[in-house]
């Protein structure tokens, strides 16, 4: 029964569920494309502060309203109280952090916790009060989709238009002075002013947000989708589109769940919809994802643990102790340490690459691509040991970037330098590996 | 409004919650991690619903192992998420406690009909039920929520005693803590602990957003106020609890004022904690928006006046007698008076020497005191000094000497002008040839 | 000696006030009674300059010294209490667009979700204006700069994926898009590997050679001889500034950092503690 539910659901069979999803879905998208900025801006927390500063403002409209005998159901009316007293609470919060010693953390703090509490204080009086239908005011608390209208829809909808154009108008501006506010300003943008309209998109979605998703969990449709996005992509334009669409996806999903579902209060179901994007992505996401990143450093034992053999079996040949299968294990076992485990393995990596064969006596020798690639392996490997020598100062910077070619580090003046010094450490450079032509973008 | 022992109830209670909550969020402000608390607060809800489901009743210690299991997972998630995702730590406070508490929220709803606990209570509190529901210790009947807050208090009370310097050092500087051998994780997650028990215990009392408002603002009124450890906690712990008891004497009595019933005391609470806040950022001795403004009021009339007695002295060099005597007119019209242009600002400091009696008015012009001439000979031989020092570091036009030596003279005391004239001992003439007034 | 000081000085106080032979568009930098207060605590102190084009200078001076704060002065950053910057002979206002930028490169978030390209591209936002995109002409603008610090191969990767003295390259390149006059310079040269500081000496020199003025914030007094050949030795005050052959010696050496400014320090304590 729930499944035929949900299938009219996702279908959007029934008016109704067109007008709600409608104004979800315009919503993630613009708390998702507002949100990438808020949280480079490294000001996720404002928006919390400012959603629990708008319930007094709600409350408040409300019984203004009741007093003036209007209808204290228009939304519109009461989210003006909203904005007006969300701007408020950020004022608030920027005159504690920049008038006392209190860091910003507190300041926040204070004043979510406060406003909410006076508006507590508000709603208590308004329950108590004869004939005011104050049932419609907790669902700004928790967030109630089911009581949205084709107004209501419309409003978020006009709302959240306004938001991506600007956004999409101002992008390359977003970009310069959340990055870099110090260069932007030298440059001669109006950085403060950015800053404000930033900020007024920021309340404007968490105020028109109130209603479908609540004031407790409306910073979720701000946070989660970029922070989400964040694991697939590392470059802006792309993060805003994914950021957009992984919000309209998580409020499709979990408005769909809420209509179909009993008891499955509305925002708490987006929420959850959303955080379950956030753990599928932070585990597989192809940036920084926990399992991509173990996938990564797997790969890069590998690949060291073939380097170090490579390189070993090159030193070997250099020495003049392949003479044998014997002599040759004997000098990787005893005079390298390698173990007998770690060996096998290496050369199981090395004979699928096809760097290595076993010749009818026994012992390993290079192929004719494994020489060049073991010619290249040691002689990177001297080089930065040089390097890291004669420039102990600053080469700590570098010391986990063992590329394949130390050129694209150091660059190739520096490089040559280092050869030269080599053979004062006792070695000697094998030869260039550019000759075999090589020399490719791999690094 | 007729008090009742109902009201007393909620008045204990309060106060605790109230106790409770500072004693802790204290440190969250002093380790400036205030919005943990609110994490965890939002958090801790799926851990009180699912002790809830699992116990099928309020079961206190339940929840309270609930609530700890909850806390360090809050903590653990917002810095595995801030570690891996490289979010800043505010985002990825924002990721966890939101989804968490949808959780709850969602566990909640579903659990209605057989948990008897209502989403509003979660936010706002219930105090006004705490005197409902009674057990009986030594044939008293005493809330249950009572007796929980109690056994946190108790807990949070030895926790701060016993470990008062290692929270001191660890708040103060995880680092140091760390190289001398106290492990400052585990003071950060034993505080989080802490925190998610008070907030489990105080949840019904105050509800979880309120329970941030007694966490946070007593310590960051407090922090207005002190600047040392123990009396910071005193005075947090102070404030909550008279936040608490005025928190309830409010909300059934301002009200009726404006021909309302009566409202939630877990809001009012919270609004009156502000209101405390409010009055310290304004009012607070030091730190105050006040006593900053007279600050710098009082910093402006010591300069004025040092001026007026400095042109005074001057006037009294030129004439070669003891006392300066010059007229307002005259004050004001100096070559490089400070006063050109400022009628008022020069009567005011005027009024404010012949208070002090280090002017005298006769004649229609000012003369100094014997007090008076004494002050300005002192202001003039820092001034000089100064002057000299400029000069002799080589870099000062002689033109400029006159404006920074201006600046300076008034915050030089004595210790430091009498290192000045070793520097320059024997010198009695200033760069531009005038002297520079002796020691006495 | 002493008189060799007035003297000294006697020349700067004409040259800066009334008898000033050279045209004010042929200074660079001008800098007039500069101060700067945080509170009430003086940061800088009348600050007077006079630079002339085409050349490299470094500015020199102590920790807290206010080096980086000068630069954020001349460029609006900061508030100043009193003062006037011109660049050839405007106001700084006036000549933004003459003025390049490279601020430290602690300042940024290096996490943030853009390429070195992109990075670099920013510095041709001010050409192409209010809401335009960055097309593709700008693009390859900024990959030429790109390829002029060697960075050529790095365009498309994520900035923090790079090593400090990459950041400090893709910064420097920023500021060479921004095609401007005169450049300020934040520390370009703090942590960078020794390569990156032989790429950023050859920029210097080119930027030198094509005319513009360059101003180096810097902490290596080693290093001044070879680097610079105009030097602004800063202590809250202007100590010395001139060219290096004249103005680098012991003696402003021991002006500039030496115990000598103890008891202004002093003072200067005594205003930063008055509250107010």
């Amino acid at each position: 029964m729930i499944t035929d539910r949900l299938l009219r659901v996702l279908i959007l069979a029934d008016y109704n569920t067109r007008v709600v999803m409608f104004g979800t879905v315009m919503l993630g998208v613009a708390g998702g494309v507002v949100g990438v900025f808020l949280l480079l801006r490294r000001r996720a927390l404002l928006a919390d502060a400012v959603s629990h500063a708008a319930l007094p403002g709600v409350a408040a409209a409300f019984m203004l309203i009741m007093a003036f005998g209007g209808n204290p159901r228009s939304l519109p009316l009461l989210l003006l109280g909203a904005l007006v007293s969300g701007l408020l609470g950020m004022g608030c919060v920027l005159f504690i952090s920049r008038f006392t010693r209190l860091s910003q953390d507190a300041a926040l703090g204070i004043v979510l916790s406060v406003f909410f509490g006076f508006g507590i204080v508000l709603l208590g009086i308004i329950q108590r009060m004869r004939g005011a239908p104050a049932a419609g005011l907790n669902s700004f608390i928790y967030g109630r989709t089911a009581s949205m209208i084709r107004s209501d829809a419309l409003l978020i909808g006009t709302a959240a238009l306004v938001v991506l154009v600007l956004t999409v108008v101002l992008f390359k501006e977003f970009r310069l002075f959340t990055f870099d506010p110090g260069f932007a300003a030298g440059d001669g943008w109006p950085v403060q002013r950015l800053d404000a309209l930033l900020m007024t998109l920021v309340v404007s979605v968490t105020v028109i947000g109130l209603q479908a998703v609540g004031i407790i969990l409306v910073i979720a449709i701000l946070v989660l989708p970029p922070a989400t996005a964040r694991f697939w992509t590392d470059r802006l334009s792309v993060l805003v589109l994914l950021s957009a669409l992984i919000g309209a996806t998580g409020a499709y999903v979990g408005t769909a769940l809420s209509a179909s579902i009993p008891r499955m209060p509305a925002g708490a179901a987006i929420v959850v919809s959303h955080g379950a994007l956030f753990v599928l992505s932070m585990l597989f996401g192809t940036v920084r994802g926990i399992v991509h990143e173990l996938f990564a450093r797997r790969r890069l034992a590998r690949t060291t643990l073939k380097q170090n053999l490579l390189r070993a079996l090159y030193e070997c040949e250099e020495a003049g102790d392949v003479h044998s299968a014997e002599t040759q294990w004997t000098y990787l076992m005893h005079t390298r340490g390698w173990s007998i485990r770690e060996l096998k393995h290496a050369v199981r990596l090395l004979r699928l690459d096809q760097a290595v064969y076993r010749s009818p006596e026994g012992q390993w020798l290079f192929t004719e691509s494994g020489r060049v690639q073991a010619a290249r392996v040691t002689r990177n490997h001297r080089l930065w040991e040089v390097y890291l020598l004669e420039h102990a100062d600053t080469a700590t910077a570098h010391v986990d970037q063992g590329a394949d070619f130390i050129e694209h580090v150091l660059g190739d003046a520096l490089v040559a330098e280092l050869e030269k010094a080599v053979p004062r450490f006792g070695k000697v450079v094998p030869n260039s590996v550019h000759v075999i032509g090589t020399r490719g973008k791999r690094a | 409004m007729m008090w009742t022992a109902l009201d007393t109830w909620i008045v204990v209670a309060a106060v605790l919650a109230g106790a409770t909550c500072a004693m802790i969020g204290s440190f969250l402000v002093l380790k400036k991690v205030s919005m943990m608390g609110d994490a965890i607060s939002h958090a801790v809800l799926p851990g009180i619903a699912v002790a809830f489901i699992i116990t099928g009743s309020r079961s206190g210690p339940a929840m309270l192992i609930g609530a700890a299991v909850v806390g360090v997972l809050t903590a653990v998630l917002v810095h595995v998420i801030h570690h891996y995702s490289r979010l800043e730590e505010g985002a990825s406070m924002g990721v966890v406690f939101t989804v968490l508490f949808a959780i709850g929220l969602i566990l909640i709803e579903r659990a209605a009909h057989h948990v008897d606990i209502h989403p509003e209570h979660v936010l706002f509190g219930a105090v006004e039920l705490v005197p409902l529901h009674l057990i009986s210790v030594f044939g008293f009947g005493v809330p249950r929520g009572v007796i929980l807050l109690a056994f946190v208090l108790l807990i949070n009370l030895s926790v701060v005693t016993l470990l008062f310097k290692e929270l001191r050092l660890a708040t103060f500087d995880p680092e140091l803590a760390t190289t001398l051998g106290i492990n400052a994780t585990m003071i950060h997650y034993l505080l989080m602990v802490l925190v998610a028990m008070t907030t489990v215990a105080a949840f019904e009392v105050v509800g979880s957003i309120l329970v941030i408002a007694m966490l946070i603002v007593p310590g960051a009124t407090a922090w207005l106020l002190t600047r040392r450890l123990l009396p910071f906690l005193i005075v947090s712990v102070a404030v909550s609890v008279v936040a608490a008891v005025l928190g309830h004497i409010a909300a059934i009595t301002v009200p009726p004022l404006f021909g309302y019933v009566d409202t939630s005391t877990a809001g009012s609470m919270a609004t009156v904690l502000g209101i405390l806040f409010f009055g310290a950022l304004l009012f607070a001795p030091e730190q105050g928006v006040v006593a900053r403004a007279i600050d710098a009021l009082r910093l402006r009339l010591s300069i004025g006046s040092q001026d007026a007695l400095g042109l005074l002295a001057r006037a009294a060099e030129n004439t070669e007698s003891q006392t300066g005597s010059l007229s307002a007119a005259e004050l004001r019209g100096v070559h490089r008076s400070p006063f050109a242009g400022h009628r008022l600002k020069l009567a005011a400091i005027l009024a404010f020497l012949r208070v002090k009696g280090s002017v005298v008015f006769r004649g229609g012009r000012y003369h100094t005191t014997e007090r008076g001439s004494e002050q300005g000979r002192e202001i003039l031989r820092s001034h000089r000094l100064w002057e000299q020092f400029f000069f002799d570091d080589g870099k000062v036009r002689i033109s400029e000497l006159h404006p920074a030596a201006d600046v300076l003279e008034h915050y030089t005391n004595n210790d430091l002008r009498e290192d000045l004239s070793e520097r320059f001992a024997g010198k009695r003439t200033d760069p531009q040839g005038r002297p520079i007034p002796g020691e006495d | 000696m002493n008189n060799a000081i007035s003297s000294s000085r006697n020349t700067m106080h004409e040259s800066a006030s009334s008898g000033r032979s050279v045209s004010p568009e042929s200074v660079a930098l001008h800098v007039r009674d500069l101060t700067v207060a945080y509170y009430r605590k003086p940061v800088l102190w009348d600050v007077d300059l006079d630079v002339p084009p085409s050349v490299v200078a470094g500015i020199v001076g102590p920790n807290g010294a206010g080096k980086s704060t000068l630069i954020k002065a001349i460029l609006d950053l900061v508030p100043h209490a009193s003062g006037s910057v011109e660049i050839f002979g405007k106001p700084y206002r006036r000549q933004r667009r003459l003025v390049g930028y490279v601020p430290q490169r602690e300042s940024v978030d290096w996490e943030y979700p853009i390429t070195a390209l992109e990075l670099v591209a920013m510095g041709l936002y001010r050409k192409i204006g209010w809401f335009r995109p960055v097309s593709s002409p700008y693009r390859k603008q900024a990959l030429s700069a790109l390829t002029d610090v060697g960075m050529a191969d790095f365009a498309h990767r994520q900035i923090s994926r790079l090593s400090g003295g990459q950041q400090q390259r893709i910064f420097l390149a920023r500021a060479l898009v921004q095609d401007a006059d005169v450049y300020f310079m934040d520390e370009p040269f703090a942590g960078v590997d020794a390569s990156t500081e032989k790429a950023i000496i050859g920029i210097l020199q080119r930027l030198r050679a094509a005319g513009k003025t360059v101003f180096v914030v810097h902490h290596d007094l080693e290093t001044v001889r070879e680097y610079f050949d105009y030097l602004i030795m800063l202590n809250m005050r202007i100590v010395a500034a001139g060219p290096v052959a004249e103005v680098f010696n012991s003696e402003n050496l021991k002006r500039t950092y030496g115990g000598r400014l103890t008891l202004l320090d002093r003072a200067v304590d005594a205003m930063g503690r008055t509250p107010g």
